[in-house]
């Protein structure tokens, strides 16, 4: 078990590290900050001065050292747009992209199995194919238009919901939430169902095919045979088993909301960690940059962590195959 | 529950101060696709950032929205008759920052100081400036390095804060990136204008309250009791604001959404032109083109084609269909209101297709060539649409244009590299100071040291290099004058770069309003007056 975990650990440090060199890579191909930084009054020499200050004439393996160093100590220096510390930056703008993330994973699960589920045991009635077909709209609808769709809807034309920032927030020590307040809980139904609406069709349709797999298999049938009820079948036996796989893919959708909940933070200029990353690209704001890319990495690692030690509470099979080796 | 009885108890509260007929509270909201950078006065010098800055710190001078150039916390300004290097300016009496210190001369003389750091943005603007020198509490002299005709127009864009403000909270330098370290004024304010800052929360808003001891309040209407800046980087999102209400004041509104908000009654739209030309430049001085399909030859270096080229460009046609309209086609590369522009020199030449060929054959290339053309599509209204259609034009005469188009900070990297990286390109030029000067030491100007910095074409000519240094000398200003004229009617005659447009600026805003388009880009809203309601 321990040994198992502590595998794990090396291969999301292994990433970590590849991660971090990809990021400090690509970055000496996306622009030159020295360029946004400068007015367009600087002459020649203005430039060269400030490229020396930023330590852009340094090797590369030097930089990236120096890059690997500091990030270890939690330092990713002094943002260029800014210039503000980016640690501060970024846990600053994490309370809201948490609280986005997390509703909507919630929102997404929560609909996304009851959904599925009936779709799975009415699969043949009028609402079930409903369902069906709407889910179909919510894969190949892009993200962008469902957010500029609902803010025409219920901002401009309805003007029930603000159309984008997070309303009112209650500071709780370094947390800020808008759970608390009457304008942030109205900010965050457009952005929550925007970033659920993916995930839920997902969920939806994998619940679906996995329970009417499950129903179709022979424990099913021979619950049937002993005369169990239907309603006890379904819930009991196909549903518990069809819960397996979507719960450990929960996690890994987690993980993606959080990381790529871009598109949606920049339609409702929501202040979170996507609005940061995207501002910084265009402003090649290396510090920040990199610093989001290494915070990205970090959350795959770690709810991939997480599923695999799900997956050894889960299967006891998984726990005598692993620590028989590392014995 | 008790948060609420306190927003119930704090509602009735402002329902009976409004009952009992005390000012009524006006506030704005404002918002751009972009933020402030920093509020630091001399740390971004960037649109957006000075837009913001200046409704807390002022400057001793300040342009209307036409770019007329006023007084402001300077009373008055001349040259020492005696000594043509220095300047003497008397300042205003009774002004206070708003932490409510007077503002003396020793206040100017740091702030000039700072901006002349290598740290700050701003040193640009005062290269020329050998001292400052405070007289008395109410009089500063600025001694320039030689004659300098111009330092006034310059000072405008230098804001004033508070000497011991700056020293108690240790924020005597503008921000430098190497010590890792924040600075106090990037999120704090003292200045003496017409606002003061309330809160601050880079990329969420920031809040300015009216300053209700404003030292000029007789001289402005300033209405708005509480401002507040929102940056929307969503062009759609931005624009639902508007129309939902929510916001109150779009700076930027794009050209397709103009039509469009015109016919919402609530809504008002202004537009007119901005202090910025757009326009392509060519590398005229490279024995050979790399990007080009001739060997051993560099087409741009002939002036007919350059002519030709420029006869290819239909003005109209970019003007009507990608920018809607919104845009004024022209023929030099200087806005109309900076000193030095003429209308014969606006004048571009008429779109002559068979004359463009005619010109192509007798410099050799009857059959065209092919060229790579550079572009930013994040940067100017519709860039990207611009070099479409120009792609097609050019074709039309035989060049065959490769469009390469990218995000700002890399294109504007291969325009400012040494030796540039780009043989052909758009870029667009705003004049800051309003004068000639400016486009010549940055445009037309040799590449050296301090001067020809965005001058990616090459193009060198002592003669021209020469007449430009005089500029920054001369103080008889019709000789002056008459140089500039000189020399555009020269490097217009070269056709070094081929002007498209002046870029226009279209404001959105609740029709209680009416907010004129600023030819700088910043809007001032302490000339904010409020209609009916």
């Amino acid at each position: 078990m321990l040994a198992y975990i502590l595998r794990s650990l090396m291969q999301g440090l292994v990433v970590m590290l590849a991660v971090a060199f990809i990021a400090f890579s690509m970055f000496r191909f996306v622009g030159d900050p020295v360029v946004n930084m400068l007015g367009q009054e600087a002459t020649l020499q203005d430039r060269a001065e400030l490229t020396e200050r930023l330590g852009l004439n340094d090797p590369v393996p030097l930089q990236f050292a120096r890059f690997v160093a500091d990030a270890v100590r939690g330092d990713f220096g002094i943002s260029y747009r800014q210039g503000r510390k980016v640690s501060s930056l970024i846990l600053e703008r994490l309370p809201a992209t948490v609280e986005l993330a997390v509703l909507s994973a919630i929102f997404a699960f929560v609909t996304g199995i009851v959904f599925g589920v009936y779709a799975a045991i009415r699969r043949d009635g009028w609402i079930a194919n409903v369902v069906m077909s709407v889910s179909l709209i919510g894969v190949s609808l892009p993200t962008f238009l469902i957010g500029i769709g609902l803010i025409y809807i219920f901002a401009v034309e309805l003007r029930w919901l603000p159309s984008f920032g997070r309303g009112d927030t209650v500071q709780i020590g370094w947390w800020s939430t808008g759970l608390l307040t009457v304008s942030g809980l109205k900010s965050l139904v457009m952005p929550v169902l925007t970033l659920g609406f993916l995930q839920l069709t997902l969920v939806m349709r994998l619940v679906r095919s996995e329970m009417l797999e499950v129903m179709r298999a022979d424990f099913i049938r021979f619950a049937r045979a002993r005369g169990i009820p239907e309603r006890r079948i379904e819930f009991r036996h196909a549903l518990r088993n069809t819960m397996i796989p979507v719960i450990t893919i929960a996690g890994v959708q987690l993980g993606g909301v959080i990381a790529f909940a871009i598109v949606t933070e920049t339609v409702f200029q929501w202040p979170g960690l996507g609005a940061l990353f995207v501002n910084a690209v265009q402003f090649v704001d290396v510090p920040v940059m990199s610093a989001y890319l290494l915070f990205v990495a970090f959350v795959f690692v770690l709810t991939s962590l997480l599923v695999d030690i799900v997956y050894v509470a889960l299967d006891p099979r998984l726990r005598g195959g692993t620590l028989v080796p590392a014995k | 529950m008790k948060p609420r009885y306190l927003a119930l108890a704090a509602a009735l509260f402002g329902v009976s101060v409004l009952a009992l007929g005390a000012a009524e509270a006006k506030p704005v909201k404002w918002a751009s696709a972009g933020d402030a950078l920093t509020i630091d006065p001399h740390g971004q010098n960037e649109g957006l950032t000075t837009s913001v800055n200046q409704h807390m710190y002022e400057s001793l001078t300040e342009r209307d929205h036409a770019g007329k150039l006023h007084p402001l916390l300077a009373s008055s300004w001349k040259v020492l008759p005696d000594d043509p290097t220095t300047w003497e300016f008397k300042l205003q009496e009774g002004v206070k920052f708003h932490d409510g210190s007077p503002f003396s001369a020793d206040d100017v003389v740091f702030s000039y100081e700072r901006a002349m750091q290598p740290t700050s943005d701003f040193k640009g603007y005062l290269t020329s400036v050998e001292k400052v020198t405070k007289v008395d509490d109410q009089t500063v002299r600025i001694k320039t390095k030689g004659p300098n005709p111009l330092l006034v127009n310059n000072t405008s864009s230098i804001r004033i804060m508070s000497k011991a403000w700056a020293e108690k909270n240790n924020a005597t330098k503008a921000q430098d990136f190497k010590n890792k370290e924040e600075n106090f004024a990037v999120r704090n304010a003292n200045g003496t204008g017409p606002f003061v800052l309330v809160s601050r929360e880079a990329d969420v808003k920031t809040v300015m309250k009216r300053n209700e001891n404003y030292w000029a309040k007789a001289k402005v209407p300033l209405e708005i009791t509480e401002l507040t800046y929102v940056p929307i980087k969503q062009d759609a999102t931005r624009i639902a604001a508007l129309l939902s209400g929510e916001v109150d004041f779009v700076q930027d509104v794009p050209v397709q959404d103009i039509a469009r908000l015109k016919s919402q009654p609530k809504i008002r739209v202004t537009s007119g032109p901005e202090n910025r030309t757009i326009f392509f430049g060519m590398d005229v001085a490279s024995k050979d083109l790399k990007g080009d399909n001739v060997e051993g030859k560099n087409p741009f270096a002939d002036q007919r084609v350059r002519q030709a080229m420029n006869m290819a460009l239909n003005r109209q046609a970019i003007q009507r269909v990608v920018m809607r309209g919104e845009s004024i086609p022209t023929g030099i590369i200087l806005p109309p209101f900076a000193n030095g522009w003429t209308k014969e020199l606006d004048a571009a030449p008429a779109t002559d297709v068979a004359k463009a060929k005619a010109l192509l054959a007798e410099a050799g290339y009857p059959n065209g060539f092919s060229v790579t053309l550079h572009c930013s599509n994040d940067r100017y209204i519709n860039d990207e649409g611009i070099c479409q259609a120009a792609v097609g034009m050019f074709g039309q005469i035989g060049v065959k244009v490769n469009l390469v188009s990218q995000s700002k900070s890399i294109h504007f990297n291969l325009i400012q590299k040494n030796p540039p990286e780009t043989e052909f390109y758009l870029v667009g030029w705003g004049v800051p100071t309003f004068d000639s000067d400016y486009v010549f030491s940055y445009m037309y100007h040799s590449r050296t040291g301090s001067q020809g910095s965005w001058n990616a074409t090459g193009y060198s000519d002592k003669d021209v290099d020469a007449q430009i240094q005089t500029l920054s000398k001369e103080i008889d200003i019709a000789k002056r004058d008459a140089t500039i004229a000189k020399i555009w009617a020269k490097v217009k005659d070269e056709t070094i770069y081929l002007p498209i447009h002046h870029q226009s600026l279209s404001y959105g805003m609740n029709s209680t309003l009416d907010i004129p388009v600023d030819v700088s880009n910043n809007p001032k809203l302490k000339m904010v007056s409020f209609k009916g309601s």
